[in-house]
Formats: structure tokens, C-alpha cells, sequence
């Protein structure tokens, strides 16, 4: 029984975590390309009481929009909770591990975005189809090159449990500095960019009809709906920085549910996202948006980088 | 547990004796419609209730058949007639049988409840009687091909089964188009016919049998060059059927132009008996000990199927021309599972291909499921608005709000999303690949990784396909008056879709059952069995050789279904109840939307025609006429063709090679009696000197 408690207690602690660091990384990022421009920019804090607001404004919902519209953001706000109960954060094993993979993960992902891709046609405007079928063509070929880097580190670890795979680098430390693990890396950073929409491949701060693509599906909510859909959004981030950091260097990640371990796994994890979100924030400054039609010439290069380190495990092994 | 297994004849009798009376009810009352004993009117509804009740029962007992066998292992033979040249004729259906014939009678329950509402539309306009007949005889000819166990029969039923298709896709004989594809059709399954004789002979000339009993595990006694040939004859002649690329040209217009529920069965169904054969062949008949190139050149077909499939289903905007092309993408995808099995067969990892035949049966029912579920979707918008073309189409949602769900959960479905069932065998497929990546064997690692790269592209692809689909025909406004008066289908097609719907959710959330059934299937095809390496406790689908690979469905679904009271109650704690206010969608100040506004499926598809241009090689035109000044154009033509490289590069000048061959020998058939005399006379010289 009470082993069932602690499944629980653990995962509890589990989404409260994603939940809340959701908007931080958002602020930081902020907060980061604000300092590149020069600019103070506004607090680290500020998505969280943008969050707030919204919670409380009203919804307007357009004539046209189905049940469809009133579904999805509860929806795509659940499936990135259940997403992140499946991938490490602070600690591994997760205790609901056996419940989904790394591939239930992508195509969790991917049920959000064919839901929010819907909305964007069922409210009858011109900016939802546009978004969604830029987001659809997009995600289309993102899909193999993020198949193919999560290969490399599946067929590594002999499994695609995000725990076991995780937990294999965790025990073999030295392996984390194999080139093939490095070359998968940088494939899924790419990937990283393209799928939570950041700049060169979508621009999150832009209302421009000709750049837009996330913002153009979900141009219509408003109120409580936007910000299910915005805080959805942070959290993928985070769960995508999770992965990057978890999947490829798990230094220092609790091994055990013990408060000590805990304590150094939550300030590593937090170093590690803080890091990473600096990182994109400064690929955020230094890049332009690319044009829709150079995208799939990056998604290439981060295939060819996936491709590259499954020849070089192959190769030279793990 | 009581043995129930000798109630399988009479479960079979009454089945085939079902069919059969369905398909007889017309013919006969036929007869006594001429002498004037009722009117057209009772005639048709007699036939229409009888014949599809007919059907439903026989495959109602078809799926208790099928069940029997699957859960009790106990073979089903039934010996029909002893014939002088070709021994007993028999039915013999085994557990590779029964899944098929499951899958087939449960689709064919569906589709008979839905076709009792669906020809109602029929009543009065069409021949009623023959719709009924060929429905049956096509079902009874389909159940047929499966069981059937000796290949002279096999033949025979099969020749049945595509001759009532070509009929029923040729049942609107009156449009052109119709016609066309039956012909198409009727051709290209004939080359696939012509080829499965060839290899038959082969196979009766080197083991000297015709019961498929006999033919099992055959492969060593023939020698190594025939055995390819057989190979080769069966994966073309079984693939045309299957409609791989690229033999493909016919399914994407023969589905279309037959009616509905017609169309659900061929794209759900009969396309599946290819697999089937290819199934018993490679596995069956010439297994074990199989040339690794076979297997590659399965996965090759395989991944060109998938891919190219579900790229030109993007570029259509006929509903049923885009589930059609959809039907190839998945056939790619299951024969990405039986092609791993036959090259992890090759290297001697029999465990490993038992997981990768699984996942491509599993694929089979649940394409069933759902292509059958989208097909019959369709098949009510064409019933609500008269209309196929999606760009007429729009705001569905509203009038017809039960197709709308049923469609949706059907596009989910097939585009492998969690919690439904084209997840699960996806899943399944990606990890049997994982897997195979172990095998030391330098086409392995490079056939494995394209291959995984290759499925995640088609089901991300499908994905954007079917947000295209629902979107525009369901969502936003309606674009033509025929959306804007689409009325809601019958409740018999309303609970023939909603059945399939659940046959989708159910195959999703419970893949430990589905597997334990199709367990022993791989098992009596390689020898090995999964039993101790998949475990089912739970729901909990555990792959093999990695002691912690799984997923469950049922416990993801539950705890995505609790884990929705977080927003809910966590939004109404943070801002109070939820106060909403209709208003227009934003139209850049306009003061009102209009349909136009909204994008089109052609539009939606453009940046998907963009990146891949080379494929499609599309060209468009513009023409505008003006007037008087270019300021006032009268009007606009936009045409868009993509080119069908097949077409182009395989099939035309094939046409043009036989045409032009057919021409020169029409020098010889002059109409001059004497000239015939005289071949018949060197025909004969030459037969005397060389044919003795």
C-alpha cells in the first residue's frame, strides 16, 4: 500500500514540477534575448502572470467553432501532463515507466498538435488553415529525423523505455562523450527548435501573417483557452530540455527517491534546463527566421546528423 | 473448458448457406416479379432487408467461426468434392484463415447493418436485385479465398471474387468513369490471376500437390532459382491485388466509383486477401530457409507504397480518392512487418520475425477497422450532400455531427495516434525494426534505420492528410449549398460506423488480447513462439529481448481521461467559472467571413507539394480573361495536374508496346479464307517436324 502511495506521491511531485518550471524556462528565454537586444525586458516571472490574467479573462469564441474548439485546449493541456509522467526529470526510474516510451511520447505530441491543427480550421478564418497546414507540413518532416536520432540512443541503451535508456548512461557515465551519442545530440537539438516552434524555424513573438505558424493556429482563443494552450506549450519545452539533457547527460540525476538525492537532482536538473534554454534563447538572437521553404533544408541537416551517428555506432560502437 | 469445436461445420454450412440464400433471394424473386406476383416497390425492399440481414447473420457466424478457431487451434476441414485430375477439393481453414475471415466477417457485419440504410437511396432508381446478389456473392467469394485449401479451388474463388468486383464497381455502369475503372481493373487483376497460375504449376510441378496441406513448408524440395520464380509470381500477383506500388494504378480508381459500402469492403477487405496470400506463400509454402533478397525487396516495396501512397492521398481532394490512395499507404505499412519478417527470417532470428509478422497482422485487422469505419464515413457524406469533392464541402460538423465524431475517431485511428489501434501495431512495427538493428548483418543496418525514417514520414504525413480531410470537409464554414443542406445519415449507418468505432478503440486499449491471438499464428509460420517473451499482464504490451520496452494502453488512456480534471479544476480555481462570449472570427476588420476566406484543401496541401515537388512534378496554368482593361478580369481558370510517374514511365508505354504489336499483327489477318488455310498448313508442318 504503501508503495502504491509513493507512486503516486512521486508522481504528483512530478507534475507539480513541469507545471510550475513550465513558464520560468519561457521567462528565461525572455529575459535572455531581451539582454541581446539590449533591452531590461520584463521579469522571469512574467509568464506566470500573464498565465493568471488570462485565467481569469473571458473566452471569446467564434460563431463558427465547433465542440471541437471548447475541447482541445483541456485536451492538449492533459496529454502534455500525462507526457510528462513519462519522461525523467529530476530522478529515474519514474515509477509509471512501463506505462509509455519515448515513441508514445512523440506520438502523444503529436495528438495535441492534430487536435490544435484541427481548431485551426474550425474556426472558418483564414490564419487557422494557414497555420495549421504550415504546422502539418512542418511536423511531417520533423517526424524522421526525430525518429531516427531517439534510434540511435534507443538502439544504445537496447530499448526505447526512457527510464532504462536514462538509466543506462547514468550507470556507464564515459559513454556520454561517444561521438555518436554527441552527433544524435545535435540532430535532436535541431529537432528541438523545429518542434517546440522557436526561431530560425517559427517565431513565438510574431503576429505577422507571412511568419506565423503555432500562433497562427491558436489565433483565435483567448482567456482561459489561450492560456491552457500557451502553458501546454512551455511545458512541451521543458519536457523537449528534459530530453535533451536527460537522454544525453544525466549527470548528477537522482538514482533513488531519497529528499538528499532529490535535492542534487533537482538543482542538476535545473542547471542543466537553465543552461539550455540560454542556449536556444541565444540561437533565438543570433538567427533569422528562415523562410518556410529553406525549413526542410535544416530538418535535412538533422537527419544527415542522426544518419551520421547511427553509421558511427555502427561503426565504432557503443 | 467444454470443446465446442465440433459446432465449427455447422457454424461454416450455415455461413456459406447464409450467403449463398442472400445472394439467390434476388434471382428467384426475380422470377416471380415477372409474372407480376409484386410490385417493384415490394421487391426492392424484400430484396434490400432480406439480402443485407442475410449477409449480416452469415458473417456474424463467420466471426464465431473465425473465433472458434483462433481460440481453440483446432483447423476446420471440410472435404467438398473429389475431382479425377486434381484429388479433393477442400476447405481447410487454419489459424492464418481464421484471422482473415474474422477480420473480413466482422467488417462485413458493419457494412451490412449500413447497407440497409445506404441503399435506401437505391430504391426505385437502380437495380436493387443485383446490388444484393453481387453484395453476397462478393462476401461469400471473399470468405472463400481465405479458407480455401487447394489451389485449383483457390483459384476458382478467387477469380469469383474479383469477377463480382469488377461487377460491383461497374454497378454505376452509366458514368464513363465507372467503366473505365472497372475495366482497369479487371485487367490488371488478370495479370495478377495469370501470375498465380504460373506459380501454382510451379508449385504442383515440383511437389506434385494441390492441397495447400501438402504444399506446407515445400520450399526445400524445389530448387533454389524456382523457388524465386514462385516468390517473384506470388508477391506481383498477390500484390496487384494488394495494390502495392506500382501495381497500384487501378485501386485508386476502382474504389471510388463503386458505391460505398462496396468501397469499404474492397479497401478494408479484399485488398487484404493479397496479404493473406502472400502470407501463406512466403511463410507457408516456401518457408524456412528463405534468400535474404526477398526480404528486402518486400521492405523496398513496402516503404514505396507507404510513402508514395500517402503523399499523392495529400494531393487529392475526392474523399474517396484520397481514402483509396490511403488503402496503399497501409498496405505499405503491413508489408513493412511481413517483408522484416521474411529478412529476419533469412538470418535465422526467428523470434525477432514472429514479433515483425505480428505487428503487420495486427495491422491487418486494424486497417480493417478503420479504413472500413472512414469509407463508411464517406460514404454518409456522400449520402448527406451528394458530393465527394471536399472543396464543395465544410461545416459538416454541424448537420452531420454523428458522422463527424466517427470520422474523426477513424482519422485518429489511422493516423497512429494513442489510445486508438493504428498506434499499437505502429508501435509494434518500430519496435520489431529496434530490434532487428542487433542483427549483425550490414543490409540489416542499412534496410532498418531508412525504414524507420521512412514510417515515421508516412504517419506524420497521414497525419497532416487527415487534419485535411476532417478539417475542410467537417470544420469551418460551409463552402456550396450542398454542405449548407448536408442532412445526418440513417441510424442503421449511424450504428454501423459507431460499432467500427468501437472495434478501434478496443483493438487499441487491449493489444495484449489481440496479441495473444495472433501469437500462435507467427508461431505456426516460423516455429517460434512469443509466449514468456511478449508478456500481457495488465493490458501491458512488453516487448521481447528488452526486459522493460512497453506500453499500456488501457492505463495511458484511464490516466489521460482522470488527468483532464487538472485543467479543469485547476482553471477553475485560478480564474473562477468560465464566462465565454461568441463573437466573429477575425477577418482582418472585414466585417463578416465568408467561405472563401477559409483555405482549401488545395491550399492546405501546398507546402506539402512544395517540399516534396519532385515527386509530384506538378504543373499548374493560369488563364485570365479580361475584358476591357486588365484591372477587370471576367474570369479566372486555375488548373493543377500532378503527374503519376508510373503512368508515365511504366504503364503508357507498356499500352503503347502493346498496341503497336497488336497492330502488326493485324498485317497478318488479312480476312482472306485461303491465308488462314495456309497458317493452319505451316502450323501444322511446323508442329509435324518439331512436336513429335
Amino acid at each position: 500500500m504503501s508503495e502504491f502511495f509513493g507512486v503516486i506521491l512521486i508522481s504528483l511531485f512530478q507534475l507539480l514540477l513541469v507545471l510550475a518550471t513550465g513558464p520560468l524556462v519561457n521567462g528565461i528565454i525572455k529575459k535572455t534575448k531581451a539582454r541581446f537586444q539590449r533591452r531590461r525586458g520584463a521579469s522571469v516571472l512574467q509568464p506566470y502572470f500573464d498565465l493568471a490574467k488570462l485565467f481569469r479573462k473571458e473566452v471569446v469564441v467564434p460563431f463558427v467553432a465547433s465542440w471541437l474548439f471548447r475541447i482541445t485546449p483541456y485536451l492538449v493541456f492533459a496529454s502534455t501532463l500525462v507526457i510528462a509522467l513519462l519522461v525523467p526529470t529530476v530522478a529515474t526510474p519514474v515509477p509509471l515507466h512501463w506505462m509509455g516510451d519515448i515513441i508514445t511520447v512523440i506520438y502523444l505530441f503529436a495528438l495535441g498538435r492534430f487536435f490544435v491543427a484541427l481548431v485551426g480550421l474550425d474556426t472558418g478564418g483564414a490564419f487557422g488553415g494557414l497555420g495549421s497546414s504550415r504546422e502539418m507540413s512542418i511536423a511531417s518532416i520533423i517526424e524522421p529525423a526525430m525518429m531516427l536520432a531517439i534510434f540511435t540512443v534507443a538502439v544504445t541503451a537496447g530499448s526505447t523505455n526512457l527510464s532504462v535508456i536514462v538509466g543506462r548512461l547514468t550507470s556507464s557515465p564515459a559513454s556520454m562523450l561517444n561521438p555518436a551519442h554527441l552527433l544524435a545530440f545535435s540532430g535532436l537539438f535541431i529537432v528541438t527548435l523545429a518542434e517546440t516552434g522557436r526561431v530560425p524555424v517559427d517565431n513565438p513573438a510574431t503576429h505577422l501573417e507571412l511568419t506565423m505558424i503555432h500562433e497562427a493556429m491558436i489565433l483565435e482563443y483567448s482567456g482561459r483557452y489561450l492560456a491552457l494552450i500557451e502553458w501546454a506549450s512551455q511545458m512541451k519545452l521543458i519536457v523537449f530540455l528534459a530530453l535533451l539533457s536527460n537522454m544525453f547527460f544525466p549527470l548528477y540525476m537522482a538514482t533513488t527517491w531519497s529528499p538528499w538525492a532529490l535535492l542534487i537532482g533537482s538543482a542538476a536538473f535545473f542547471g542543466k534546463i537553465i543552461v539550455l534554454a540560454v542556449v536556444v534563447a541565444v540561437v533565438e538572437s543570433t538567427n533569422a527566421k528562415l523562410r518556410l521553404f529553406r525549413v526542410p533544408e535544416l530538418l535535412m541537416v538533422a537527419f544527415i546528423l542522426s544518419l551520421l551517428a547511427l553509421i558511427l555506432y555502427f561503426i565504432i560502437g557503443a | 473448458m467444454h470443446d465446442w469445436t465440433y459446432l465449427q461445420l455447422p457454424v461454416f454450412l450455415f455461413m456459406a448457406t447464409g450467403f449463398a440464400a442472400g445472394a439467390l433471394l434476388p434471382v428467384i424473386l426475380t422470377g416471380l416479379r415477372r409474372r407480376d406476383v409484386m410490385s417493384r416497390d415490394v421487391f426492392e425492399r424484400v430484396v434490400k432487408n432480406f439480402g443485407f440481414i442475410a449477409a449480416f447473420v452469415s458473417s456474424l457466424a463467420g466471426c464465431i467461426l473465425a473465433l472458434s478457431i483462433l481460440l481453440y487451434g483446432e483447423p476446420l476441414h471440410v472435404d467438398l468434392l473429389y475431382t479425377r485430375h486434381f484429388g479433393m477439393m477442400s476447405i481447410h481453414a487454419d489459424r492464418l484463415s481464421a484471422l482473415f475471415l474474422g477480420t473480413i466477417s466482422l467488417l462485413a457485419a458493419a457494412v451490412s447493418v449500413y447497407s440497409l440504410g445506404y441503399a435506401t437511396e437505391f430504391l426505385g432508381r437502380r437495380n436493387l436485385g443485383l446490388l444484393v446478389f453481387l453484395y453476397n456473392a462478393f462476401l461469400l467469394s471473399m470468405v472463400s479465398v481465405v479458407v480455401a485449401g487447394h489451389t485449383v479451388l483457390f483459384v476458382f474463388v478467387w477469380e469469383a471474387m474479383s469477377l463480382t468486383t469488377y461487377f460491383l464497381i461497374n454497378y454505376d455502369h452509366e458514368d464513363p468513369a465507372s467503366r473505365r475503372a472497372a475495366f482497369l481493373y479487371v485487367v490488371m487483376t488478370h495479370i495478377g490471376t495469370a501470375l498465380l497460375v504460373v506459380m501454382f504449376m510451379l508449385l504442383y510441378s515440383f511437389t506434385g500437390a494441390f492441397g495447400f496441406e501438402s504444399l506446407k513448408s515445400a520450399g526445400p524440395r524445389i530448387p533454389a532459382f524456382e523457388r524465386s520464380l514462385i516468390f517473384l509470381c506470388a508477391a506481383i500477383g498477390f500484390g496487384v491485388k494488394a495494390g502495392i506500388i506500382p501495381f497500384h494504378i487501378w485501386l485508386p480508381e476502382a474504389h471510388p466509383a463503386a458505391p460505398s459500402n462496396i468501397s469499404a469492403l474492397m479497401s478494408g477487405v479484399m485488398i487484404k486477401t493479397g496479404i493473406y496470400g502472400m502470407v501463406r506463400v512466403f511463410f507457408d509454402f516456401l518457408g524456412p530457409d528463405i534468400p535474404q533478397w526477398w526480404g528486402v525487396l518486400i521492405l523496398v516495396l513496402a516503404v514505396a507504397s507507404s510513402v508514395l501512397g500517402v503523399l499523392y492521398a495529400l494531393m487529392e481532394h475526392d474523399l474517396k480518392r484520397l481514402l483509396a490512395f490511403h488503402s496503399i499507404e497501409n498496405i505499405g505499412i503491413i508489408l513493412m512487418g511481413v517483408g522484416a519478417a521474411l529478412l529476419f527470417s533469412s538470418l535465422g532470428n526467428n523470434a525477432l520475425a514472429a514479433l515483425a509478422l505480428i505487428a503487420g497482422l495486427y495491422h491487418v485487422l486494424n486497417h480493417a477497422m478503420f479504413k472500413g469505419l472512414l469509407f463508411l464515413g464517406a460514404g454518409s457524406v456522400l449520402h448527406g450532400t451528394h458530393s465527394r469533392n471536399i472543396e464543395e464541402l465544410g461545416g459538416l460538423i454541424e448537420k452531420m455531427p454523428w458522422t463527424s465524431f466517427f470520422f474523426l475517431i477513424g482519422a485518429v485511428a489511422i493516423s497512429g495516434l494513442p489510445p486508438l489501434n493504428g498506434f499499437v501495431s505502429e508501435w509494434l512495427t518500430f519496435q520489431a525494426l529496434l530490434l532487428g538493428f542487433h542483427i549483425s548483418d550490414l543490409v540489416v543496418k542499412i534496410a532498418v534505420p531508412l525504414t524507420v525514417a521512412l514510417l515515421a514520414l508516412t504517419g506524420a504525413l497521414a497525419a497532416a492528410c487527415f487534419v485535411k480531410a476532417f478539417g475542410i470537409t467537417f470544420l469551418g464554414l460551409p463552402r456550396s449549398d450542398r454542405a449548407m443542406h448536408a442532412r445526418e445519415s440513417s441510424p442503421t449507418m449511424i450504428a454501423a460506423m459507431a460499432s467500427l468505432a468501437i472495434a478501434c478503440a478496443v483493438f487499441g486499449l487491449a493489444p495484449g488480447l489481440v496479441v495473444s491471438v495472433l501469437d500462435p499464428i507467427a508461431s505456426s509460420l516460423l516455429g517460434t513462439n512469443l509466449s514468456g517473451q511478449v508478456s500481457l499482464n495488465g493490458g501491458m504490451l512488453l516487448v521481447p529481448d528488452s526486459t522493460s520496452t512497453s506500453i499500456s494502453p488501457p492505463v495511458l488512456t484511464g490516466l489521460l481521461m482522470a488527468i483532464i480534471a487538472v485543467p479543469l479544476v485547476g482553471a477553475f480555481l485560478l480564474g473562477g467559472r468560465l464566462r465565454t462570449r461568441a463573437a466573429m472570427t477575425w477577418a482582418c476588420g472585414l466585417p463578416k467571413i465568408e467561405p472563401r476566406m477559409q483555405y482549401s484543401a488545395t491550399g492546405f496541401s501546398k507546402p506539402i507539394r512544395m517540399i516534396f515537388s519532385n515527386i509530384y512534378r506538378a504543373t499548374h496554368e493560369i488563364e485570365i480573361s479580361e475584358e476591357t482593361s486588365p484591372y477587370f478580369r471576367a474570369s479566372i481558370t486555375y488548373e493543377l495536374k500532378t503527374e503519376s510517374v508510373f503512368l508515365k514511365h511504366i504503364y503508357e508505354p507498356a499500352y503503347n508496346i502493346i498496341v503497336t504489336s497488336a497492330r502488326m499483327f493485324r498485317r497478318i489477318q488479312t480476312g482472306h479464307l485461303q491465308s488462314y488455310l495456309a497458317y493452319i498448313f505451316i502450323t501444322l508442318v511446323l508442329l509435324l517436324l518439331f512436336a513429335r
